[in-house]
């Protein structure tokens, strides 16, 4: 693409200076050295591959854990492109719920809601982005991303009252992901430099008194009601939804994932099990199997979704 | 029922929300318990409905009262049998209690798996109905009465023999406003029996109580929190329950409602301190000093003294570094380059000015007014004007490079990119001009004039036209996408993070995906707007002609604040360091504090201010309807 723009523009002929010959640096006697895995070598290579059409390789895992008799959780995914002309749009949706309580099973209230949601946008935006007359929304993404929130807690108050559950799904179009939130599941910003960037606020009770300063990171851990939320579907409190958009990171990765990860499994660790998986679907299950090794307390499901543009 | 010792909590607590399939409400004519009979279902709570009913044993007259219904789901019978002896517990003590704002208990019975408490009937609305209702905000002093009523009410409970009840959930539903605008208490604590929190599950968001109540500690202190936040959600319209819990300092009540007085809202502020010993000791303690308060505001209203503005030390304080004065208005924004600051004129000429003293050095004159802003490359400078042309002027000399002809005026500001000028004309036409050359590359003819000036981005030109349309063209001049607004795109966009920015006078901000055209957001202002936006960390600030000027989250679009300005904005605002830049359109040049769109000074000249200012080594620089090309410290 640079290259036909220079040819079309005639831009100044860059100017190429003599380099000179770069100089070894000793090395303090105590610094260790290991070599890269070749899967590493090949995550941060500077030779940049670049991919028409932009697309999305998404991994998943679920397990009910190591002390949990059922579970409880929904993950959903779907993922699509279309490459005609010369536009190439890719179209995901990805979706983690954690369901609790009620007198009917919590995964009555998480597949509500997950399946609510998903119907709803895919039947609204599918024939805009994939259908015979494609024609952008009228709506904007913001606020169809709150209908289709509203769709879920419909469904889960209809289909599992007395339950509840979390809800957070991001919708790909294009390179922009637009996030809808409510509860304490998680999504991250993964960036090929190291940056593991929390997108999502938990709702829980005990992140509110942290924040406030009232609590410490360690007092929250052992806080007897550490699971408490103050915000979550089903419930009938009106609450609004948390949804922002932002640009997916490129390189890098989109991770989504229900507490009983982020619980167990430290932040450096997730980022080490995903840059040094050769897939998303090998990262997830490594991730499941390192939330189990930590004791599993918690029903866990995670997606791992990746970039390629 | 137990399991290794523990309890099994999933069977313990039940949540009595009503189940649509399951239990149906008592329909209209059913004489409940041979006395009551039911007329009408008025409310439905979280348990069951409250209906009108007419109580029977008074045959001769028509006696009305309110049966409230409280559906025990309770599967495990030891568990609905303490629930509803707990439950006539509650009852007992709240038929001893005597209080005009307190709705009597007539009867309590449990029946056929429910339970009922039999009420005075209330007319009238609660507060959560009058919230919705109402547009504008409550007065300060309705509300005050408000408060104070329910503080005796509170204080009666808080001061019951042998123990004190604790309401523990006043909120804006729980409140009725009688006929006579009285305020009445109900849904008494009988609704917490039936609601139990536990471990490991969600509980109602609650965004009136206090953080102490969810450690499951309750005293009247919870009471004096709960009444403070339901005076910050009546004077602000801002239902916490939408808002992160223990948020109420975040929303200070005077920024969101300018009309309450520092008196009141500090009281308010201390009933919400978040430890409950730094709140007042009682609620009598809080109604005290809402007398004081109602005394004070009483007093200044029938006084009533309108003080003239008086300009503050800050704004005396400033003074411009220089000025320039031209033949006719400036409307443009100045474009600094190399300590030259150039600027166009309605006198025809475009102006170099030296940005360190105001020294005049060269002027152009075009045969037309000079409104946009100036573009400029390491050469030239280009400017189009009212004359149909775009010029390309050397900056050092003020000579002529070349000039490029439109068929109608050129208002736009042009962009320099990839060697090339692009400028959009009245003519309905942008082009896409060879820097070298002098010659057209290509043009798009869009129907309508182009006044907003276009952003360019790796490889595509993002630009608005006056019949509301936002353009998206590639380098070859193919027309990839179109967003249609309602009213004129007369503002440049702006393009960050893949996202374009931009207003319309169609009175909404759109956020718009600039690979696919999509909207991602958008945001109603009061009126239409001919602001370009600026973006600083990540937000997005843009001031419209309803007078305000806003700061939304880029991702979210939520409002983090706005900025209420004493005319309509109508110079684009420009951002640099800790403050935004912004004209108005009588003139004033505002300099904010972005973070919380506090005033740091205000500089008045003579006439509208319409282009955006341009700040460089801590000075701004900005032209005015009053000719003048002003010099301000920032």
């Amino acid at each position: 693409m640079l290259d036909f723009i220079k040819k079309y523009f005639k831009a100044p002929e860059p100017q190429v200076t003599e380099a000179k010959p770069t100089e070894p640096v000793e090395l303090p006697a105590d610094i260790r050295t290991a070599p890269l895995s070749s899967e590493q070598i090949e995550m941060v290579s500077s030779v940049k591959v670049d991919f028409y059409p932009p697309q999305i390789i998404v991994g998943s895992a679920q397990s009910v854990g190591k002390q949990r008799d059922h579970n409880e959780d929904t993950l959903l995914t779907f993922n699509a492109i279309i490459a005609d002309g010369d536009m190439g749009i890719p179209f995901g949706l990805f979706v983690i719920a954690d369901g609790m309580g009620g007198h009917l099973h919590g995964e009555v209230a998480s597949g509500s809601a997950a399946r609510a949601l998903s119907e709803y946008l895919i039947k609204l935006l599918y024939p805009s982005l994939l259908g015979l007359d494609p024609e952008p929304q009228s709506d904007s993404l913001q606020e169809i991303l709150e209908n289709a929130v509203r769709e879920a807690q419909q469904a889960v108050l209809k289909r599992a009252p007395g339950g509840g559950t979390t809800l957070t799904a991001a919708l790909v179009i294009g390179e922009q992901v637009t996030m809808a939130h409510v509860g304490d599941s998680r999504a991250y910003f993964i960036y090929m430099d190291g940056r593991m960037q929390a997108m999502t606020l938990d709702h829980s009770l005990v992140r509110r008194l942290v924040d406030l300063g009232q609590l410490t990171e360690e007092q929250a851990r052992v806080y007897p009601q550490k699971n408490v939320l103050y915000r979550a579907l089903g419930q009938t409190e009106p609450f609004r939804p948390d949804i922002h958009t932002h640009l997916i990171p490129h390189p890098g990765f989109v991770l989504i994932c229900s507490d009983g990860l982020w619980g167990c499994v430290s932040d450096t660790e997730m980022f080490n099990i995903i840059t040094s998986s050769s897939n998303p679907s090998m990262a997830c299950n490594r991730l499941v199997e390192a939330a189990n090794n930590a004791g599993g307390p918690d029903n866990i499901s995670v997606i791992l979704v990746q970039y390629l543009g | 029922m137990t399991r290794e010792g523990k309890l099994d909590t999933q069977h313990i607590t039940q949540n009595f929300t009503p189940n649509p399939g399951s239990t149906k409400h008592l329909s209209s004519g059913i004489l409940l318990v041979n006395r009551y009979l039911v007329q009408d279902v008025i409310g439905i709570g979280g348990m069951g409905a409250v209906y009108r009913s007419r109580d029977m044993h008074f045959p001769n007259v028509v006696k009305l009262v309110a049966v409230k219904e409280m559906v025990n789901l309770a599967r495990d019978p030891l568990v609905r049998q303490t629930i509803v002896q707990n439950f006539e517990r509650e009852a007992h003590i709240l038929v001893s209690l005597s209080h005009v704002a307190i709705p009597k208990i007539f009867d309590f019975f449990t029946y056929d798996e429910r339970s009922y408490l039999v009420l005075e009937l209330v007319n009238g609305k609660d507060l959560e109905a009058l919230l919705n209702e109402t547009q504008g905000f409550f007065s300060e002093d309705q509300v005050i009465a408000w408060a104070i009523e329910l503080c005796d009410v509170l204080d009666f409970l808080h001061k019951h023999k042998p123990e004190p009840i604790i309401f523990r959930d006043i909120k804006p539903s729980n409140i009725m406003i009688n006929q006579e605008g009285h305020v009445m208490l109900v849904d008494f604590g009988i609704a917490k029996l039936f609601h139990e929190g536990q471990k490991g599950t969600m509980i109602g968001t609650e965004g009136y109580s206090p953080p102490e109540q969810y450690r499951g500690e309750a005293s009247p202190l919870a009471d004096i929190y709960a009444l403070g936040a339901t005076m910050h959600h009546l004077l602000t319209h801002r239902d916490p329950r939408l808002e992160p819990p223990f948020t109420f300092a975040e929303r200070p009540i005077r920024q969101i409602n300018p009309a309450v007085s520092l008196e009141l809202e500090t009281v308010i502020n201390t009933a919400l301190q978040y430890s409950p010993s730094d709140r007042f000791p009682s609620t009598e303690a809080m109604k005290e000093s809402m007398l004081m308060v109602a005394r004070r505001t009483g007093a200044l209203a029938r006084i009533r003294i309108s003080t003239p503005s008086i300009p503050s030390a800050a704004d005396q304080g400033v003074k411009p570094l220089w000025t320039f004065k031209c033949e006719d208005e400036i409307r443009g924004g100045p474009a600094l380059f190399n300590n030259t600051v150039f600027v166009g004129a309605y006198d025809n000429n475009l102006y170099a000015i030296s940005s360190t003293n105001g020294e005049f050095q060269w002027k152009f004159p075009s045969e037309g007014g000079v409104v946009g802003k100036p573009a400029f490359d390491e050469a030239n400078v280009y400017f189009g004007s009212e004359d149909h042309r775009l010029y390309a002027v050397l900056h050092r000399s003020g000579k002529i490079g070349w000039t490029f002809d439109t068929s109608g005026p050129v208002r736009c500001s042009p962009k320099v990119a990839e060697g090339h000028v692009f400028v959009g004309s009245d003519d309905g036409c942008m082009y896409a001009i060879n820097i070298a050359s002098g010659s057209r590359t290509w043009k798009v003819d869009t129907g309508a004039p182009i006044r907003s000036s276009p952003v360019i981005t790796g490889d595509m030109v993002y630009f608005g036209t006056e019949e509301g349309e936002l353009f998206c063209v590639d380098f070859r001049g193919n027309t990839k996408w179109r967003f249609r607004a309602r009213r004129a795109i007369t503002s440049s966009p702006l393009f960050a993070q893949g996202v374009i920015y931009f207003s319309s006078l169609d009175g909404t901000f759109y956020a718009v995906d600039a690979k696919s055209g999509w909207v991602i957001w958008r945001f109603r202002m009061g009126k239409g707007s001919v602001c370009s936006p600026v973006k600083v960390d990540n937000n997005i600030i843009f001031g419209s002609a309803d007078g305000n000027l806003y700061c939304l989250d880029a991702g979210s679009s939520k409002e983090l604040w706005r900025f209420k300005a004493d005319h309509q904005i109508s110079g684009s605002p420009t951002a640099f360091k800790d403050s935004v830049y912004c004209g108005s359109a009588e003139g004033t040049l505002y300099a904010l504090e972005h973070r919380n769109g506090r005033v740091r000074w205000k500089f008045f000249t003579s006439g509208a201010i319409t282009g955006a200012p341009v700040v460089h080594n801590d000075v701004v620089y900005i032209g005015s309807h009053d000719h003048i090309l002003y010099a301000l410290l920032a």
